[in-house]
This record gives structure tokens, sequence and C-alpha cells, in this order.
């Protein structure tokens, strides 16, 4: 089941052209990591699909249009914009009586339930919570919301490593099952490596590469090449090279390579699977190729 | 590609019917409720300045009520009337104006506030279309603060009633005129029409255009709501020397000549009271569809909005 399509996905604000033919396709099940550098397009990308912006082209999520169906839409589909926009003023048992109030899929238990296992009082104001408690609070929300789409838009912004990892690991452990959908937006890429189906990259308006983690594990190697080595691997064409402490660091996809097996590489030196901030250096570092690899 | 999309919306449809969805009057309650608790001058203020008058009279008026009630009693009785209802006419006249400033206050930022503070987007996630959220935002003024006003206003007159009445009896004087001259009842039923049909539903207009013009400003939304429609009265005064555009808003501030105490007091309004009057008149409808055409207008602005 398809719960996001975008076809030529289009947005331009004035002259800046914020998101330039996006074609998307995501499925039931998968956590998708949208990454980018800034003003790539991540946020207007999410804004389209959550409804809250106007665009060009064709867009469906779970089969609705987002712009036209934005609160139907919000039945199945829950959304963390940032720590800071659930409302100050709001007091914690208020705002969990008015969700149970407006939304039929709120289990006020469920939500009761995470929130006992914080410090968060439902006595108090969202404005006396520190940033990482709100989160907590927001998150526990969302997660007692039986929704089939969750959209994440920089959701640990500015929280501590502590709140961070907790908070994926309670996203994975308490609320993601194969019926629901991830989208994960953020500039923090080594802390979902491990949690993400799979992976995307925009840049300037257009998605510069789509991969599935499972394909990038088969498909992408980093080769620490020992320096007597280097002229050697250069040969096999990488996609990439960066120098680090006077080693060559160089970046492999195996699918331009015929018949070149993971043997050969290991005779060059240290191979491992490319972490998501190397395969974004590279991506990002050589446009060329990763329009070849988004269009495979 | 089209039969792809309605396949695929069609299966979502049968996924999703499973769950009750909410009815939309209880969406409704629940966004009405969340405006008091975010903005609880709603009721506050009217119980403050309320509070205020009753500590005000109690103090300065109520032990004077019986040398006030000698002195009353030897008017005429069109003066008797005038002097014995002022206090009742000073208090429903100090919460009409709380009621109004408060609604203005409320009406400008409603929603100019939600983007400001980016919580929009919160209230966004939620199920609940913009019609909704704008529907319960006008219902604050125009109907709630009115209510609010009107009970608030109701208690102290009746309050300032039954105390007069136990003054005047403790000092042994006759508690007939005041009981004969302030209809209590049909006070009360009086003022709970003024306010609901001349500063809820006449009133109506202004509120939905300050609603609108919270939702489109980017940022001075009372300045938005203010200068234009000075700047077009000036401008048709310099260059037609006519008033029609000032004077159709006065007339819309105002309500009828009929409907509300220009000079007079309560009981001239209850001699011409007729119920209705204020319905029949064309202005109340003109005023209420432009009402609808500034809500439907901020319902969409609101969708468009960005976060400030």
């Amino acid at each position: 089941m398809t719960v996001i399509e975008a076809r030529g996905l289009r947005k331009a604000f004035g002259t800046t052209v914020a998101l330039d033919g996006v074609d998307l396709r995501v499925e039931e099940g998968r956590i998708l990591g949208l990454i980018g550098p800034n003003g790539a397009g991540k946020t207007t990308a999410l804004n389209a699909i959550l409804g809250l912006t106007p665009y060009q082209g064709e867009l469906k999520v779970l089969g609705r249009d987002p712009w036209i169906e934005r609160d139907q839409l919000m039945r199945d589909v829950c959304f963390i914009a940032d720590v800071a926009v659930l409302p100050r003023w709001i007091r914690v048992s208020q705002l969990l009586d008015y969700v149970a109030g407006v939304h039929p899929r709120f289990d006020r238990a469920k939500a009761e339930g995470f929130l006992a296992k914080t410090t968060i009082r439902r006595a108090s104001n969202v404005r006396e919570l520190s940033k990482g408690m709100v989160t907590q609070l927001h998150l526990a929300l969302v997660m007692a919301i039986d929704a089939k789409l969750l959209v994440l838009d920089e959701p640990t912004l500015g929280l501590d490593i502590l709140f961070r990892k907790q908070f994926y690991d309670s996203l994975l452990n308490d609320y993601y099952d194969r019926s629901r959908t991830i989208l994960v937006t953020t500039h923090q890429v080594d802390e979902i490596q491990n949690v993400l189906t799979d992976l995307m990259f925009i840049n300037r308006g257009r998605i510069v590469f789509a991969c599935s983690m499972e394909e990038i594990e088969s498909r992408y190697l980093e080769v620490t090449v020992n320096p007597d080595q280097v002229a050697a691997a250069r040969v096999l064409k990488p996609i990439h090279e960066q120098q680090v402490v006077g080693r060559s660091i160089l970046l492999f996809d195996r699918m331009t390579l015929d018949k070149v097996d993971r043997q050969q590489f290991a005779a060059f030196g240290d191979v491992r699977t490319p972490s998501i901030a190397d395969l974004f250096v590279a991506v990002m570092g050589n446009q060329r190729g990763a329009v070849q690899g988004a269009g495979q | 590609m089209n039969l792809q999309s309605n396949a695929m919306s069609e299966s979502f449809q049968s996924q999703s019917i499973a769950p009750a969805v909410i009815p939309a009057t209880r969406v409704l309650y629940w966004s009405v409720r969340r405006e008091l608790w975010e903005n609880r001058s709603i009721y506050i203020a009217p119980l403050a300045v309320g509070a205020v008058f009753l500590t005000g009279f109690l103090l300065l008026h109520l032990f004077r009520v019986p040398s006030h009630m000698r002195s009353i009693l030897a008017l005429d009785p069109m003066h008797q009337r005038a002097a014995l209802d002022q206090p009742y006419m000073m208090a429903a006249g100090l919460l009409m104006v709380t009621a109004m400033v408060v609604g203005v206050f409320y009406s400008i930022d409603a929603l100019h506030g939600e983007r400001r503070d980016r919580s929009i987007l919160f209230w966004k996630s939620m199920p609940v279309s913009d019609l909704t959220a704008v529907l319960s935002k006008a219902a604050i003024p125009i109907f709630l603060l009115q209510l609010i006003a009107f009970a608030v206003a109701a208690a102290i007159m009746w309050i300032m009633f039954f105390l007069s009445s136990v003054v005047l009896l403790a000092a042994g004087i006759s508690i007939a005129p005041i009981w004969s001259q302030l209809p209590i009842v049909q006070m009360s039923f009086l003022l709970l029409y003024h306010l609901v049909i001349l500063h809820g539903l006449w009133h109506a207009p202004f509120y939905g255009w300050m609603l609108m013009v919270s939702s489109w400003a980017r940022r001075a939304p009372f300045l938005w709501a203010v200068l234009p429609p000075l700047a077009i009265g000036v401008v048709e005064k310099l260059m037609f020397n006519t008033s029609h555009f000032t004077g159709m808003l006065l007339y819309h501030l105002g309500g009828s000549p009929d409907s509300g105490p220009k000079s007079g007091d309560l009981m001239d309004m209850l001699g011409h009271f007729q119920p209705g009057m204020l319905l029949r008149e064309s202005g109340l409808w003109t005023g209420l569809a432009a009402t609808a055409v500034f809500l439907a207008v901020a319902a969409r602005l609101r969708r468009d909005r960005e976060p400030i």
C-alpha cells in the first residue's frame, strides 16, 4: 500500500524554487529519512504532505489531497513539527482533554501510560516544562494516536543526547509496527542510522538520492585504502574520495562495478558500509554521481 | 492514472470506516473550551469588573439607600424611575463595555497569536477544520462574551435589588416603590435581548472583520483593522464630501435608531420594547451576511497563511 505518492511536486516562493519536481513514493511500514542541507526543501516537502502549504503537481497522502482535505487527513496522520509548537499556555491535563475531545483515534489511557514514565506533572503548563519534556509530552500524545503516518520534522532539535536516544528508542519500541509509516527529517543523521528503513537525500528542491537501507548495505562500500593500494583502487572509479589523517577513504558504488566482489575491496584495506553522513557528503559533493544513483 | 488513484483512495476509505468520527458539535465544543483556557480574560474581566462595581455599590451606596430613598420619594414618578434604575443601568453598561473591550482585543489577536507562537502547527495537526477553528473563535465575542456579560450583570442587578430591599426594610421604609418601579425580571430579559441581539448579532460584522484581519495581517493586526475603514471614511469625506461609509459603520455599531438606549433610561426602552423589532431590520441581516463572508475568508486565510 502506498502511503505517500508525489509526482512532479513543485513549490516556489517568489523566485526561489523550494521544490523542483519531486517524485516520491513511500510504502506502508517504511521509516524514511529525508536528509538535506539547510534550505534544500525538506520542510516545504513535509508541509505539502501535511496540507500546510499549497503546491503544484500531484500529491496523494493516504489517498487524499492534503491541501483540500487536511482535517480529514489528520485523523490518520500525526506530526511533530519541532519542539516549540505545543501552545505554551496550555496545561498538560488540558492538552489531554482537548486531544481526547477532538481526535477520534486518541487513546487517552495510553497517553497517560507514556506520561507516567516521565516526570511531567498533569498540572504543569507547557511553559514550565523543559525542552526535552515538551518533546516527551508531544511524543506521548502522538504515540497514543492510532495513526497510519507519522511525520517528524527535526524532532530532536535542541535536545540533549539522552533525550534524543530515548526519543527514537520509544518510537521504535512503543510505537512503530509494520502497519505504520514514519517520515523523518533531521540533521542529526548518525542517530537515525539504525532507525531508518529508507533514505532519501534532497538538494535544491530535488530528490538526488533514494535507496533502502538494505540496498545501501549491499551496494555501497567504504574502503580505507592502504597507501600503496590507492592507485589500484582508484581504477575502480570510486564515487567519492576523502583524506582523513593521511589515509584515503574511498566510497564505491558496486552497482557500477560488475563482477567485483567484496573480497577484492578487502585487498585494498578496511571495508565497511558507509554511514549516512559519509554517503551524504559523497552524494552532495558529487551531484552527477548522485543523479545517476537516484535514477536507478 | 486516474483509475489507479481512485482505486487507491477507495481502498483507504474502506479501511477507515471502522473508527468513529467525532461529531462536529463536540469538536466545536472542545474548540471553544480551548479558547476559554487560553483567554481567561473572557470570564475573568467581566467577573472582576462586576466584583469591583458590586463592592463599590456596597461601600458607597447601600448604606445611603434609606436617605436616598427618602429624597427619591419626594420626586415625581418619572424622575423617581430614572433615579432608581441609575445604578442598575450603570452595572449593565459597564459590563457591556467590558464585553466589547475584551471582544475587540480577543478578535484582533485570535488568529494572529496562534501564528505568532507557531502553535497553529499543533492545532493544524488535529483533525479540526479551519472553518471549525474560525467559528469557535467567532463564537466567543458574538455569543459567549455577551452571555457571560449578561450572567454577571444580571447577578449584580439581582444582588443589588435584594440588598436594597433588605436595607430599606431594616430602616423601616417601604420597599413598594422599588418593587413597583424596578421590574427586575423584565429588566433582566431586556438586558439579555440587548446583549445578544445588539452586542452580539448587530456587532457581529465588526468581530468578523477583526478576525479576518487577524488571520491576514503579518503584523500590527490592530492597525490593519482600524486604519483602512478610517481611511475610507476620510477619503470619502474629502473626495465626495459625503459620509455614507462612516454612517454605515455607525449604523451597525449603534444598531437602528430604535434599538438601544440612546438617551432614555431603561424604562423608556421597556416602554418601546417590541420583541423582534431588531430582527425585522434588514441591516441586521446584511450585517450577518457580511459576517459570514468575513469568517469564510478568515478560514481560507487560516489555511493559506504560514506561521509568522
